[in-house]
């Protein structure tokens, strides 16, 4: 059977909405019947994990219709997670015309940049120029404490919600077959860094012995971390039967592992930063509700080795 | 009614204020709020965190001098219902306290910031007595600590532009004066109730 690219997302978000669907009746079940053993906790945060994937995905359909949309959602979402950075990080008066300057000038131009296709521009115009340019500003400021380290932190926000995660919308530009093609790209890289992290998720839970760094995250083992990529290099398997988003079979296994790999890593950082400012989620100034931040680490890691890779795989 | 919706929505989009409500609940009875004050955006926010119903009778306290000014800020004053207080001609028989009191009437609540004009945020200052002289006037109204957290990083005094981080309006438990309190027991007991909802906050 020969689906056109089109036809075969709309495959794929049917394959997606049927799977959700049963995970969603799993968690429903396993929360109604509390005598089956299962730590409570763990089907709550189950549960609450499901309804975030809901939502991303209902996003995700958007990328499928229209590239300027998936932009401007990508870019509100960037900005959103710089909020939640900066709001944890201990920035002072003498910051706050950086600041400005990375909230309405860099963040705005860098999306603006992908959506008029200027790769040469917008992978060094966070690097190198904001690089430059904050230290300047804050200098000019002429508040000299602590200035190396608020520097670096207003940078490394920068890099991280805007330049990394601005990776993944740009994926739909590649120089590569049909749109339809690219936007199942994209959804690939999202889809996998969900996968991944709950993959890992549940080898540490199953088989998790050697903690990688108690003082971090006391869940997080090498066994969740070896035994989750690795399943998800099978999971990337599968998907390649059915929707072949790169030429060779094994190509799609090694991207898959990559992404786990990153995801794992961004996942790590994040915790580190959380750690050291004594929070649970970057959202915790919105109770209830864990921050964007918390949602995208693994993404905004994966997102431009993705990137990089793919266009080597499929453009070369 | 345009104005407010419009200010309401630009003050709530640029502080991505969330609101907390800690053993205390919104209420239409007469109350006075006191708060901490970093920034030009604070009055709208608190006005604007609180249930439509109760905002109606809720009137923040400005300074004469300032929104009397030019015909934006006398607007802005006129759609939020300001009490406009003289903090610089205080006559004998129109003291502030009095103006707030008469313009308080037997249904309005009001907005206070008792540190008398904006702090670096930093520390919260030491407050004024008007607090003190208002409940002393009138023991029944309860008073209401709210602490907002990070208005002094998104619009700090001195600047213009705002940045769009994310801050938090706390409100407090009401508290009153006791009878035989004197103004010196007084203030620093309203001050240290606001710094407790400062101190919930880091949990």
């Amino acid at each position: 059977m020969n689906l056109t690219p089109v036809q075969l997302n709309w495959a794929l978000a049917g394959t997606v909405v049927v799977l959700l669907s049963m995970a969603t009746g799993v968690g429903q079940i396993l929360s109604r019947k509390p005598r089956l053993g299962i730590n409570p906790h763990a089907v709550k945060a189950f549960n609450a994990r499901l309804r975030a994937w809901w939502v991303i995905c209902c996003l995700l359909a958007i990328a499928f219709l229209s590239r300027e949309l998936t932009i401007i959602l990508f870019g509100l979402i960037s900005f959103w997670a710089l909020r939640e950075f900066i709001t944890l990080t201990p920035t002072r008066a003498g910051d706050h015309r950086a600041l400005f300057w990375v909230f309405f000038f860099f963040t705005p131009l860098h999306y603006l940049l992908i959506y008029f296709d200027q790769y040469e521009l917008y992978s060094i115009l966070i690097p190198v120029y904001a690089f430059l340019f904050i230290p300047l500003r804050i200098a000019i400021a002429g508040d000299t404490k602590r200035f190396l380290e608020r520097v670096a932190k207003i940078q490394s926000g920068l890099l991280v919600c805007v330049y990394c995660l601005g990776f993944a919308p740009a994926i739909l530009y590649l120089d590569i077959g049909e749109y339809a093609q690219r936007s199942r790209l994209l959804f690939f890289l999202i889809v996998m860094s969900l996968v991944s992290e709950a993959l890992q998720f549940i080898w540490d839970r199953l088989y998790g012995r050697n903690v990688i760094s108690e003082s971090i995250n006391g869940t997080r083992t090498w066994e969740g971390m070896l035994g989750g990529s690795a399943s998800a290099a099978l999971v990337g398997l599968t998907y390649h039967l059915f929707f072949h988003p790169f030429h060779e079979y094994w190509h799609t296994a090694l991207v898959s592992l990559l992404i786990a790999v990153m995801g794992f890593a961004g996942a790590m950082t994040m915790s580190a930063i959380k750690r050291d400012r004594g929070v649970k989620d970057f959202g915790t100034l919105v109770e209830g509700h864990g921050g964007v931040l918390d949602r995208i680490d693994t993404i905004c890691f994966a997102a431009p080795v993705f990137y990089h890779v793919a266009r080597q795989l499929l453009m070369a | 009614m345009f104005t407010e919706a419009l200010l309401t929505t630009l003050a709530r989009l640029l502080s991505g204020a969330s609101v907390r409500w800690i053993d205390s609940q919104p209420d239409t009875c007469q109350r006075i709020y006191f708060a901490n004050h970093t920034s030009h955006l604070d009055a709208i926010l608190v006005w604007s965190a609180l249930p439509s119903n109760v905002r109606k009778l809720t009137r923040p306290v400005a300074a004469k001098d300032y929104w009397n000014g030019g015909w934006v800020r006398r607007h802005i004053a006129k759609t939020f219902n300001a009490m406009l207080v003289d903090r610089k001609e205080i006559k004998v028989h129109k003291s502030p306290i009095d103006i707030m009191l008469r313009e308080l009437g037997n249904t309005h609540s009001m907005i206070l910031f008792p540190e008398g004009g904006r702090s670096s945020g930093e520390s919260v200052g030491d407050f004024k007595s008007g607090l003190f002289y208002l409940s002393k006037k009138r023991p029944d109204l309860e008073l209401i600590p709210v602490y907002i957290d990070n208005m002094n990083r998104i619009l700090p005094r001195g600047e213009f532009l705002p940045v769009p981080l994310l801050s938090c309006i706390t409100f407090g438990p009401p508290l009153w004066l006791e009878a035989g309190e004197t103004k010196n027991e007084f203030l620093p007991r309203a001050r240290t109730a606001l710094l407790q909802l400062q101190e919930t906050q880091r949990d």
